[in-house]
């Protein structure tokens, strides 16, 4: 049930009309399903085209001749190396190196960045970022626009019917093929997609062009948990939070090599020393055995029955035919087929430390 | 002939003979969403009213189902282990959860019919 302070999507008339049941999301009233349910809204993603309104995202354009300064500092990131339409994950960092939130920067010029950052951190995201500009030649400005997620094999082909060529675009690039619009080829499925940003009217008219084609589905805030689980990909303020680095996130893939190295963003000593001491408990993946699902925040315990980590999601992968989670286990237990035991309402579940991600990633690379 | 009774949270009873079958709502499986497991009670396992009974386990989220009445658990759907969806398809037939001999049919007098049941989800 949604409170009376949650923030409303400017779309909401399109999603009651499609029958959308709502639930509150970091603030935001969100579809968390549609009459077809999650499962069938989950298949669909990966075999069609779904479509994710996603506007409790936030997009910031940070310009301004010291923009790569500003976000190097802000960010393990080495903005400068990026190339134009080239997108990155990153994050912000506290001081301790723990995730403050994960962000797409992607850039749009020399000077000209796009950050997207996460629906329940935008508000203290545009705060720690304006305070960091102030050092620096650079602005922020948070945009207003409504962002749709298109996901799954057919996106493109959709989106071409729709009148927008997608052709060259390719995985972790972003574009501005309109006025005001940036469309990036990512997201959060592990599927082919696209994400777009755009205004309100002209979201309207694009939503009502994609919905008349078979191939579209709106797809709820349930399946879009259930894709990314199984895709392994990361939900600030479960599987990662301020309490974890990246490198006990198993992230460490997102920091260029030289910027773990000599980079001077927000956390780099914390992060450094965090990598030589080597992180106590690892980010892995979680196959539970049978079909009981293992939820968030049920505690892990090793064959002794010795606690060894936790739970940080958890659900029933549609696609994967079984539970799958994702959590922290100690590092000695962290290689991919090690046991561990989940404790359910009293009930020890076994759990294969799995790698990740449970269904390949499908990304149009090149 | 069976009586069948509502609950406040979207239970229904099938009452025959001192032994009560159990399942939830169409409504409550609608709210609940694709079922995935349904963690089944023990055979002989006494309940009190309010007491955990099964666990229902959707893509999303678990879900308690709670002994609308006291009694003994004389049978468990064992269907519902290979095909948790049955509780989606039929929740008011084949995806029943459980049968219970009721230890005091008083308690009957305290839950619903369909009529008031209707009126209770508007």
């Amino acid at each position: 049930m949604t409170g009376n302070d949650d923030k409303h999507l400017p779309l909401e008339d399109i999603h009651t009309a499609a029958g959308a049941r709502f639930g509150a999301f970091a603030g935001w009233s969100m579809p968390l399903t549609y009459p077809a349910g999650v499962m069938k809204e989950h298949l669909h993603t990966r075999e069609h085209a779904g479509l994710f309104d996603i506007s409790h995202m936030k997009l910031f354009e940070v310009s301004g001749p010291q923009a790569v300064a500003l976000l190097d500092r802000s960010c393990p990131l080495d903005a400068g190396a990026l190339e134009v339409s080239q997108s990155k994950l990153t994050f912000f960092l506290n001081e301790a190196g723990g995730i403050l939130d994960d962000l797409i920067v992607t850039r749009l010029g020399a000077d000209r960045f796009m950050v997207v950052a996460n629906a329940g951190n935008a508000i203290a995201d545009e705060k720690h970022l304006r305070e960091l500009a102030a050092g620096f030649d650079a602005m922020v400005e948070p945009l207003d626009r409504v962002f749709l997620a298109i996901q799954g094999p057919e996106a493109w082909a959709v989106l071409s019917r729709a009148g927008i060529e997608t052709g060259s675009l390719l995985f972790m690039h972003g574009v501005e093929p309109r006025k005001n619009w940036f469309m990036s080829r990512s997201g959060y499925t592990g599927e082919d997609g696209f994400e777009i940003g755009l205004p309100e009217t002209d979201a309207r008219d694009l939503v009502a062009k994609l919905l008349g084609d078979e191939r579209v589905l709106w797809i709820g805030l349930a399946a879009r948990d259930s894709l990314r689980l199984e895709a392994g990909l990361c939900l600030h303020g479960q599987d990662i939070t301020p309490e974890t680095d990246p490198a006990a996130a198993a992230l460490m893939w997102a920091i260029p090599k030289d910027t773990r190295a000599s980079g001077t963003f927000i956390g780099a000593d914390a992060l450094r020393a965090a990598v030589e001491r080597g992180p106590a408990q690892k980010r892995v993946g979680l196959k539970p055995e049978g079909r009981q699902p293992v939820r968030a925040g049920a505690a892990l315990f090793d064959a002794d029955g010795h606690p060894a980590g936790h739970v940080t999601s958890g659900g029933f992968g549609p696609s994967a035919g079984h539970p799958v989670a994702m959590g922290y286990v100690a590092a000695p237990l962290a290689k991919p087929g090690t046991r561990v035991f989940a404790d359910v309402r009293g009930t020890k579940i076994p759990v294969d430390i799995s790698s990740l991600p449970f269904i390949p990633h499908r990304y149009r690379k090149g | 002939m069976a009586k069948t009774y509502f609950t406040a949270d979207h239970e229904w009873l099938s009452v025959e003979g001192g032994v009560a079958t159990v399942g939830i709502t169409d409504y409550a499986q609608e709210q609940l969403g694709d079922l995935v497991f349904v963690e089944l009670p023990e055979t002989g396992r006494k309940l009190t009213k309010g007491d955990t009974a099964v666990v229902v386990e959707s893509v999303k989220a678990a879900s308690d189902v709670y002994a609308p009445v006291d009694g003994e658990i004389t049978e468990a759907n064992g269907m519902l282990s290979s095909d948790p969806s049955l509780v989606n398809s039929a929740a008011t037939g084949a995806g029943w959860l459980w049968k219970m001999r009721l230890a005091d049919e008083s308690q009957l007098a305290g839950l619903m019919d369909e009529t008031a049941y209707k009126a209770h989800i508007g």
